[in-house]
């Protein structure tokens, strides 16, 4: 017996059996690997593509004007109605003096962005005393130009193919080699609202509106959240209905986030007549779309908390809403907090809902509370990526940058408060 | 409040009157909590006696006393104001107005509020309608000032009562737990409210719809043009609403991500729940959880600008025509999306599997690949099976990516290459920019919508049971 | 291979183990050859040490069991003799662990192929969630044991028959295995164990988890595979390591105190200690 086994599970045979098996683990384990990652690169490539396009649209492109603010041009006693146009032509006109005909004039203006001509103009309006003076100003240029700049302009391409034709080239080429062309930080970009240029847009209205959307989100989720997990956890009868609500949360928790916004759109627009675009309903909606995940997280921190400490509590004499309002809940509160946090980061980056609510709107001003027409950085990019203009795309990238690392941050606050304030028992 | 635009009338600003209010409340119940409480410590100096509650409770009893018949009178004033108002104006209204079919009135009314709000209204500024805003304004403000006092009132009353029943004796405790037990309850109520809101508010648009298109047509009709309806006058009747190019579409989109998602998002799962060193372990989650953590806009984008080009420009240098807007781009973005939900929920579901049975087979000898594929695999299955059907749900539901990168037209294709359209993609279209509900338009995004509800909810319920059931099991 | 630190540690350990642990020249002369020795084994989990020294020698074809107070190490010894314990994070093992006088640690020995002679039974029942067929011919279908649909199912019939189940499950063969009794499941464990034809069959506490009456028919049974295989039985109970094995070896605190004939132990303890935990003052 001991030699026939013996023989079995050592023989060649089985040598040559355990040699493919072997194979075949390594195979799968390879494949596994693999797995991960195809994964991995998914992540790289998708981080890489983003930060590759849109790291430039947080520059932007200068040059460097000499104004002359002729009283011709500009009355000194109503400096906002001057011709601002012609001034700044007339300025590069001393660069390029050849600039005379008429198209040559309007390529010329083609240079410079719209928000130039608004600062050579806000330039006079604050200080009237600047008329009959020459001054230099650095002002931005055009999304062409800063395109051209940031060499996302094909200079090989047959002139009639590219966005910007030799003339204008040979000018920026120009001011470029006499150092009156620089690169700048677009600080801008983080203060204004939307524009048609892409050099002009910014996304501090996106931002400003996606902020008091979460605040109301937050206002409206979180107390509801833990006024329903603390029932639910600690006080709730054993009863059928209360399965219902348990089963019902957990649906909830899964249904597609579109249809939080036809319910936004059907509740809040439509039957409560509350304000289109306002982030007042975005945030009410976003509220009901977190408050299965609020409810779930804090629920699972207050099992979190052990028994004894609820026994010791009623032991000397606490009633349950004591026990829970004085020992369960601070102690629970870490968990709680990174529960809401992790709810707030998922409703920042919701999209779908918003369009439903009438937030995907062309919006210039910065909304200043909850009721203003607004827009979200999510919903901003969106919008942007649908815009053909070469400009919008590093806008976009950029756009996405920004969100994404105030989706880091706050995952990093969670992943902190986790770690920093977590008792374990 | 502000002046309104014309400024002939001004009106009282719902998000004003809300402010003063939350202040007035708020102040009451303050003063109420902090007068309460103070009393009971003083009554129990004087009269060297125990309390039976604690003197917070006593502030909390009066401040509810004082706060709660506020809440509940300023609501009723507007809820009760707003019918009242509606009917008034309809009254006012000239005899034309008030004959008109029931959208026009509507409209009116809506419009009438608009400009008495200050805004812009969608008709003509009349005479008339100028008249009906400006009582409109009146009427609103007078409401408002009837909810202040009457809250106020009532506050002052419930604070007086409550005040004089003060004793060291009271039990303020209970009525105040049990004030608080009904505020948790309905807070937990809220999730029930949620869904019959989601029920009601598309199951009351798609009858509506439903009325105009027959079920059967957009169940199982072919072609899908929408907006041939809006320049109709007919609705209805001229459009064509048959939703199975969206299905199918959907199933296209949702089966490509499943391609790319299940084995990616199985493997990665089965190499991290067992192969990996825990260290290993610790560095590789977090990637899953980054790629978890990314908008779904963001990986529309991603679909657009990278993938779809990509993909189009790889299919041209092999002689193959991929549309821009292809299912396959698509299909594949959504497919990493996911990639890291189905890794988690099946890592879930090999960490439920008892180790007793990755003994069991090892102790057999048999290597660990054998022990995974014929061991563990089979019984996590239901739990990886529900995950998969979660991930299907979360798939079809998915709207960012699909609306940046899939198709508009509605083509009944088989081919991955081409343009295809989605359910959420519709929603989307039918409803963005546009205001008009009575079309069957955009009643049909509702009735699209009833759809992807149904049938998400389906799959979660049965997801959710065997997971469940398997949890039961195994523990 | 080990760093300097370890050694000093070991050495320390390895000085006072030694004075407790049996010496390999006190170790019982056996009636016959040996199937499984093992010399001055040691083993910590991360910084604990575990086993300290073991030296003993198991006897071919004959029932060892292994009795002591609960954290002794016995069962960390009985995974050691499997190398069960190279799944767990964090081990360390010295010393020499052989089987037919082939180191089982060395490079070129195969843990797979080690685990299918030395087979293993463990504490808790734990068949598959598959059927009885199934789970009796997992073992044979992963080592290519059988060529055949007949060979599989002569393998499997024989095995349960071995395993006194046969005439239980022979008529629900395609039946969940996880429908069974314990004692049934318990049994069927050791069948799909003796599927693979082990020479040494590893028992962790088989019993422990059932009734009297299934942990009788088990204790029959181990008594029946005595004639084919070796067996290694860890136990709790005293006298069911009076009942079934012929050898006894006591451990404490990851030392092996004492090892000889089974009736010698229960009647005459050489170590006080030994005989203190029979008679029940400790453990």
């Amino acid at each position: 017996m001991a030699d026939t086994t013996f023989a079995i599970h050592s023989g060649p045979a089985a040598q040559a059996r355990l040699r493919k098996r072997y194979a075949r683990e390594r195979r799968f384990k390879l494949m596994c690997l693999a797995a991960l990652g195809v994964a991995a690169i998914f992540l790289v490539v998708l981080i890489g593509s983003i930060v590759s396009r849109g790291w430039s649209g947080f520059l932007v492109t200068q040059m460097e004007l000499t104004v002359t603010y002729s009283p011709e041009m500009v009355d000194a006693s109503n400096p906002a109605d001057g011709n601002f146009r012609m001034i700044v032509v007339e300025a590069l006109q001393k660069e390029f003096p050849e600039a005379t005909d008429h198209s040559s004039m309007r390529a010329l203006l083609g240079l410079v962005s719209n928000g130039g001509f608004l600062a050579v103009r806000n330039a006079v309006v604050d200080d009237p005393s600047l008329v009959g003076q020459t001054v230099t100003m650095w002002v931005s240029a055009a999304s062409d130009i800063d395109m051209l700049n940031k060499g996302y302009v094909d200079r090989t391409a047959p002139e009639e193919l590219r966005r910007v034709d030799d003339q204008t080239m040979a000018w920026v080429d120009k001011l470029e080699a006499d150092g009156r062309i620089r690169t700048g930080f677009n600080w801008d970009f983080f203060t204004t609202g939307d524009s048609r240029e892409p050099e002009l847009a910014g996304i501090g209205g996106a931002i400003l509106g996606s902020f008091w959307m979460l605040l109301v989100t937050f206002l409206v989720s979180f107390p509801t959240g833990v006024a329903a997990a603390v029932y639910l956890e600690e006080f709730a009868p054993k009863r059928r209905w209360v399965d219902i609500i348990e089963v019902n949360i957990n649906n909830l928790a899964a249904v597609p986030s579109i249809v939080f916004g036809l319910l936004g759109l059907a509740v809040f627009l439509n039957l409560m007549h509350l304000p289109r675009s306002a982030p007042l309903v975005g945030g009410l909606t976003l509220a009901l779309m977190t408050l299965p995940t609020i409810i779930i997280t804090t629920r699972a921190a207050l099992k979190g908390v052990p028994p004894s400490i609820r026994e010791a509590a009623l032991g000397i004499g606490a009633s349950p809403v004591q026990v829970v309002s004085h020992h369960v809940l601070p102690l629970a509160l870490p968990r709680l907090l990174t529960g809401a946090i992790i709810g707030m980061a998922q409703a920042l980056g919701e999209t779908a809902p918003l369009l439903m609510i009438g937030m995907v709107a062309f919006i210039v001003d910065l909304p200043s509370g909850p009721l203003d027409a607004a827009t979200a950085l999510p919903v901003q990019i969106f919008l942007w990526a649908d815009s053909p203009e070469r400009g919008f795309v590093e806008k976009t990238s950029a756009a996405i940058m920004v969100l994404l690392g105030f989706l880091v941050v706050m995952n990093g606050i969670a992943v902190f408060l986790r770690q920093r304030f977590e008792v374990r028992w | 409040m502000k002046a309104g635009s014309g400024s002939f009338f001004w009106n009282v600003d719902i998000a004003v009157s809300l402010t003063f209010f939350t202040i007035l409340l708020l102040g009451l119940a303050c003063i109420g909590f902090f007068m309460g409480r103070r009393r009971a410590t003083v009554l129990a100096d004087t009269q060297s006696a125990a309390l039976h509650s604690r003197p917070v409770y006593h502030g909390w009893y009066v401040a509810l006393a004082c706060g709660l018949p506020a809440v509940v009178i300023w609501i009723t004033a507007l809820v009760v104001g707003d019918q009242l108002i509606e009917s008034t104006m309809i009254a006012s209204l000239p005899q034309d107005i008030r004959d008109a079919s029931g959208p026009v009135l509507n409209r009116f009314l809506a419009d009438a509020e608009t400009l008495a709000g200050g805004g812009q209204p969608t008709i003509e500024i009349t005479p008339e309608l100028e008249a009906a805003a400006r009582r409109f304004g009146n009427l609103r403000t007078l409401e408002h000032w009837i909810g202040f006092a009457g809250a106020l009132g009532l506050g002052l009353i419930g604070f007086g009562l409550a005040y004089r029943r003060l004793s060291v004796a009271l039990r303020a405790r209970q009525p105040v737990e049990r004030a608080l037990m009904v505020v948790l309850l309905l807070a937990a109520a809220l999730s029930i409210l949620t869904t019959v809101g989601i029920v009601f508010s598309v199951l009351f648009e798609s009858i509506r719809f439903f009325s105009q298109v027959p079920i059967f047509e957009f169940l199982f009709g072919l072609q899908w043009s929408p907006q041939i309806a809006l320049r109709s006058d007919q609705v209805g009747s001229s459009g064509a609403f048959g939703a199975v190019p969206l299905f199918v579409g959907t199933l296209m989109v949702t089966f490509i991500a499943m391609l790319v998602a299940a084995p990616i998002g199985l493997m990665s799962a089965v190499y991290l729940a067992e192969y990996a060193h825990p260290r290993f372990r610790a560095g590789a989650k977090p990637m899953l959880e980054i790629l978890a953590g990314v908008p779904t806009v963001v990986y529309g984008f991603f679909a657009a600008l990278v993938v779809a080009p990509a993909l189009r420009d790889a299919g041209a240098s092999i002689g193959l025509s991929v549309a821009s807007e292809s299912a396959v781009a698509a299909g594949s973005v959504m497919g990493i999306m996911i990639i890291p939900f189905v890794s988690s929920l099946a890592d879930d579901a090999l960490a439920a599997v008892p180790n007793s049975l990755r003994d069991a087979s090892l102790g057999l000898g048999a290597t660990q690949q054998e022990t995974i594929t014929r061991v563990v695999l089979p019984a996590a299955l239901p739990g990886i099976v529900a995950g998969l059907l979660l991930a299907v749900s979360r798939a079809i539901g998915e709207t960012m990516i699909v609306v940046m990168a899939a198709g508009l037209a509605a083509n009944l294709t088989a081919n991955p290459l081409e343009a295809v359209t989605t359910v959420t993609v519709q929603i989307v279209t039918l409803l963005v920019g546009d205001q008009e509900f009575d079309s069957a338009k955009t009643l049909a995004a509702f009735a699209l919508g009833l759809v992807l509800f149904i049938i998400t909810l389906g799959l979660n319920v049965v997801a959710l049971r065997v997971v469940q059931k398997y949890r039961e099991k195994v523990d | 291979m080990v760093a300097v630190t370890e050694i000093t540690a070991s050495e320390r350990d390895a000085s006072h183990a030694d004075a407790v642990t049996i010496p390999v020249d006190r170790l019982p002369e056996l009636g016959g050859p040996v199937k499984m020795q093992t010399r001055d084994l040691k083993l910590w989990y991360s910084d604990k040490q575990a086993l300290a020294g073991i030296n003993l020698d198991v006897p071919e074809r004959q029932v060892t069991a292994f009795i002591g107070p609960s954290g002794c190490g016995k069962t960390t010894f009985l995974k050691c003799l499997n190398r069960m314990n190279d799944t767990i994070e964090g081990v360390r093992i010295e010393g020499d662990v052989t089987l037919d006088g082939t180191d089982v640690y060395d490079r070129s020995v195969d843990p797979v192929q080690l685990r299918a002679r030395v087979g293993m039974v463990f504490q808790k029942p734990n068949p598959f969630p598959k059927s009885i067929y199934d789970n009796v011919a997992y073992g044979p279908r992963i080592h290519g044991l059988a060529t055949n649909r007949g060979d599989l199912d002569a393998i499997v019939e024989s095995s349960l028959q071995r395993a006194g189940l046969w005439n239980e499950v022979k008529d629900r063969l395609g039946e969940m295995a996880t429908g069974m009794s314990g004692g049934q499941q318990q049994r069927l464990c050791i069948a799909r164990t003796i599927a693979v034809s082990p020479e040494v069959i590893l028992m962790d506490e088989p019993c422990s988890a059932l009734d009297p009456i299934s942990t009788a028919r088990v204790e029959e049974l181990i008594d029946e595979l005595r004639d084919n295989y070796t067996i290694v039985i860890v136990t709790h109970n005293l006298q069911q390591a009076a009942r079934v094995s012929q050898l006894t070896a006591f451990f404490h605190l990851g030392r092996l105190i004492e090892v000889n004939d089974t009736a010698e132990v229960f009647q005459n303890p050489g170590e006080s200690m030994t005989r203190d935990y029979i008679t029940g003052r400790f453990g």
